[in-house]
């Protein structure tokens, strides 16, 4: 295990982490038109995780991620993006065909593409966290 | 908007994708396995029923229009294809609710499973050729994970040969298509036939179809690249060789049948030569090293390369009889030697191992399931009236028509030989009583609550060896009308304009030839 670092390290993750995220989630909505998108917002995602967990070590990031498994996440990810698929159909358009709703009020207009790249954001995401929670915990086991 | 070509890969997506979602809870994974299969079957016949109606069934997927967008496209050999893989895929569902260990299911068999079937579903109807490396990846990821469940040293040493031989492949695959693009700067595979026939430079074409053949040579495992097959298929768990051993050679065969159909026609003398002798080659080789083996699983390896010669023959000899036939061979192929592989578990389940010498007395003990091996052994074998006299009568008789009489001779000594090998099985296994030696693993003969469940367990490995074995005589006695579906399948691969003209368009594809003509 990573010995839980120095005290420059664990103010950073503390007050990182919260930045990151909201930069991660700036990130997944400005990618339609503009650099973005799930993919680069879920790394980014996953980035303040792993900062996080190579300051408090993997059973602090657990608690963190609450009772929420990464495992979770990529099924939860792969089946957003599935879905996303599927509205087309019900307009009678082939599948993957983009449908855009304005949502009244707020000046906001949710569609396929952004449920798709939520999928995308969450499968990152937790794919990364598996594999890097997996490792450390590996390297724990050991004396 | 035609729903029916798209849905063959969405559900096994979503199946996946749920079934990920549920990993904690074992009796909901096993129930989504069962009915995410059986509507990919229920969508493969809605989808041949479309396609024996109309011909081509095309969707074009975010309704970006062909050749700019990804289409999916079905003619009768996808539809064939896609029927199949509803079938195995089904079977399979059933019988690793017996046969897969608990451990197993919780290092994700089943999220696997559905990854792998969505992978083959979409190289079958993908109608761009990028797009096809993608799925081809898909099943890679996904067999790859599948192979070493379980974490044993030969699983290990098998899964390395396995992908080391297959990214090879992947990467001349990648190659040839840059190399596509950069010439014709399309990727839709209908757009591709058009512009290659009308290049220039037809060296670089001949190349680029020698490229092809090797990747899809590998992938099929077709002499002389084919070692990685029989070093892998019998390490896994059994559930895993037999999915591999049904669909995924059958996948580099398709590719072939695809691409050497629509995007290169076969006027070049020695590419039609090279498959012939290649074909040859790979009946000849695999039947070789299936006689020299003692371990069930294995010698069904070989024989699956050995089979496979057989398709490419069809292909190679390129009529449209030979074509059909050669579909035909797939057909019974996947059949066939799936349930052969689903029957080496249910006997190694019973006697503990899967080496014939060790084996023996199971006719006296089992005889239905000696049944079902002898009506699928000796349908593999080409014995009439069952599924594969049809598939070897139909190639042999085109090679004959077409006067290839050596490689037509080497077929029918090759069947010769596969009968040989299968009456070793049968012999070692259903007829010899048991040696002393073997000591019969307890599980098989448990008292009380146990022996119950395991007996229930049994019974649904059972279901679908039986179901399969009656397909085989099924498959000998309607012969006539199915080989009319592949006659109809093997015209359209011949005349690679009809699915031209429903990928892009009739009006387009005659305004791109008389703007080709115009242009020099």
């Amino acid at each position: 295990m990573v010995k839980s670092g120095t005290i420059i390290l664990n103010t950073a993750a503390r007050l990182l982490m919260p930045l990151q995220l909201l930069f991660s989630v700036f990130l997944l909505l400005r990618g339609h038109d503009e650099p973005g998108g799930g993919f680069i917002a879920g790394l980014v995602a996953a980035g303040a995780f792993i900062l996080y967990l190579f300051a408090f070590g993997v059973t602090a990031t657990k608690e963190v991620l609450r009772m929420v498994d990464p495992r979770d996440l990529i099924g939860m990810g792969l089946l957003l993006g599935t879905l996303s698929i599927l509205p087309a159909w019900f307009v009678g358009e082939p599948f993957f065909t983009a449908q855009w709703w304005e949502i009244p009020g707020i000046d906001f207009k949710a569609s396929t593409p952004l449920i798709f790249d939520i999928g995308v954001y969450l499968a990152v995401l937790g794919t990364l966290l598996a594999v890097i929670m997996t490792l450390m915990e590996v390297d724990k086991d050991e004396p | 908007m035609r729903p029916e070509v798209a849905l063959p890969v969405i559900i096994p997506l979503l199946c996946g994708a749920v079934s990920l979602l549920f990993w904690r809870s074992r009796p909901m994974q096993r129930f989504i396995a069962v009915a995410g299969t059986l509507a990919l079957l229920v969508v493969g016949l809605w989808l041949i029923t479309s396609v024996s109606r109309e011909g081509y069934v095309v969707i074009h997927m975010g309704s970006w229009q062909a050749p700019y967008g990804i289409s999916l496209v079905a003619d009768m050999l996808s539809a064939i294809m896609i029927l199949l893989t509803g079938i195995i895929g089904l079977g399979l569902a059933i019988y690793s609710l017996a046969s897969t260990s608990t451990q197993h299911e919780k290092f994700g068999f089943y999220p696997l499973m559905h990854l792998l079937l969505a992978g083959v579903a979409g190289a079958f109807l993908t109608g761009d050729i990028f797009n096809l490396y993608v799925w081809f990846e898909v099943m890679l990821v996904a067999s790859f994970a599948l192979l070493i469940l379980g974490g044993e040293k030969a699983q290990m040493e098998g899964a390395i040969k396995y992908v080391t031989l297959n990214l090879l492949a992947s990467v001349i695959f990648l190659t040839a298509i840059g190399l596509v693009y950069g010439m014709v700067g399309t990727l839709n595979m209908a757009d591709i036939g058009q512009r290659l026939a009308e290049a220039e430079n037809q060296g670089m074409v001949e190349v680029l179809a020698i490229m092809f053949m090797i990747a899809f040579g590998i992938k099929a495992a077709a002499f002389p690249l084919f070692f990685w097959l029989p070093a892998s298929y019998h390490t896994p768990a059994v559930a895993v060789s037999a999915l591999f051993a049904g669909l995924l050679t059958k996948v580099g065969v398709y590719s072939l049948f695809r691409v050497f159909t629509l995007m290169f026609d076969q006027t070049m003398p020695y590419v039609q030569d090279i498959l012939l002798w290649g074909a040859a080659f790979t009946m000849v080789t695999g039947v070789l090293g299936a006689a020299a083996q003692y371990e069930f699983r294995r010698i069904l390896s070989f024989h699956i390369v050995s089979q496979i010669g057989y398709m490419i023959l069809g292909l190679a000899l390129f009529t449209p009889l030979a074509l059909a036939g050669g579909i035909f061979a797939v057909m019974h192929n996947i059949i066939v030697k799936t349930n052969l592989f689903l029957i080496s578990g249910i006997t190694n389940r019973l006697q503990g191992t899967y080496q014939l010498k060790k084996m023996g007395g199971l006719f006296k003990e089992r005889p239905w399931l000696s049944v079902a091996f002898f009506l699928s052994a000796f349908s593999l074998a080409g014995i009439p009236p069952l599924s594969g006299f049809f598939a070897k009568f139909v190639i042999v008789r085109a090679g004959i028509e077409a006067e290839a009489y050596v490689v037509t001779a080497v077929a029918l000594a090759v069947g010769l030989m596969t009968l040989y090998s299968m009456v070793k099985i049968w012999n070692e296994v259903f007829w010899k009583s048991l040696p002393e030696d073997n000591l019969v693993p307890e599980s098989s003969t448990p008292s009380g609550d146990e022996g119950r469940l395991v007996k229930s367990s049994l019974g649904l490995m059972y279901l679908p060896v039986a179901i399969l074995a009656l397909f085989a005589v099924l498959i000998g006695v309607f012969a006539q009308p199915l080989m009319e579906m592949m006659l109809m399948a093997g015209e359209q691969l011949m005349d690679p304009q009809g699915y031209m003209d429903a990928v892009l368009g009739e009006e387009r594809t005659v305004l791109l030839r008389d703007a080709l003509e115009v242009s020099p």
